[in-house]
């Protein structure tokens, strides 16, 4: 942050790590946005606003996680705009759950990937990044920009939803057509994007 | 391309400690939550491995190339 300019050689860094990290961008979006080619489309706008920031990115520090923060963003002014509708990706489920033998009895994936769909975006975002991406709460709790309790709530809460979802059976049908459930979904999502600390009320 | 496929979720844990299955969700003891990894933990990352395992469309390099090229 304190350079100037940057040498040569940590520009190419950072366009290397940059193309590193973007598997792992598509496969966050892919799993906040749920369509793979709106997931592409934010993956890009991603890259580019990172692009123009690099200045700001502190080499030796998580390309993932600063990346993840910028496409979190795009995504909540996205949403916003509606462009966003949770819908969910067929391919990607048919895909995942052909997958090769050897698993145990799977969990049905494609419900999975639903219920998820269905939670509120916060708590969506906190349980990918911990339970998908890996990442400690702490470091969700950066990325989100709030408190580790927060995240570990959101966590909770998240878990809570989608073991009762998927152990009741009660998973909604196709994407979410129902309008009344779009709309609570972007209030949820103005009251994300207003307040990120956490301190929301 | 990658040096390792992080694919291989260990979903069969051979420590005795059998895997949460979809039916016996019951009875769990408490203390153990944060231990647990229940179906929906491997299925989250199945799906965000799958992703990005997933060959890149040349439209990203593209992209980075083309901004590159800029400066």
């Amino acid at each position: 942050m304190a350079q100037e300019e940057r040498t040569a050689s940590e520009k190419a860094d950072f366009k290397r790590e940059l193309t590193g990290v973007v598997p792992h961008l598509r496969a966050f979006a892919r799993g906040l946005c749920g369509r793979a080619d709106m997931a592409d489309d934010l993956v890009q706008e991603t890259l580019l606003k990172a692009w123009a920031a690099q200045e700001r990115f502190q080499p030796g520090t998580s390309m993932r996680a600063w990346t993840f923060v910028i496409l979190r963003n795009a995504y909540l002014t996205d949403m916003r705009r509606n462009r966003f509708r949770g819908e969910y990706d067929e391919t990607v489920a048919e895909r995942v759950l052909t997958a090769p033998a050897g698993q145990e009895e799977p969990i049905h994936l494609a419900d999975m990937h639903r219920a998820l769909l269905t939670l509120p975006p916060e708590r969506r975002e906190a349980l990918l990044l911990v339970g998908a991406g890996g990442f400690s709460y702490e470091e969700a709790a950066t990325i989100c920009d709030c408190a580790v309790g927060t995240i570990k709530s959101r966590v909770g809460r998240a878990r809570a939803a989608l073991n009762a979802m998927l152990a009741e059976g009660n998973i909604p049908q196709r994407s979410l057509e129902d309008s009344g459930a779009h709309r609570a979904i972007l209030q949820e999502l103005d009251d994300v994007a207003a307040g990120t600390n956490g301190a929301r009320r | 391309m990658k040096s390792e496929t992080p694919k291989n979720i260990e979903r069969l844990p051979a420590d005795g400690q059998p895997p949460v299955s979809a039916g016996g969700k019951e009875g769990k003891p408490a203390g153990d939550k944060d231990r647990q990894r229940p179906d929906w933990t491997n299925g989250l990352r199945q799906l965000y491995d799958s992703v990005v395992e997933e060959p890149l469309p040349d439209t990203f390099q593209d992209l980075l190339d083309q901004l590159d090229s800029k400066n």
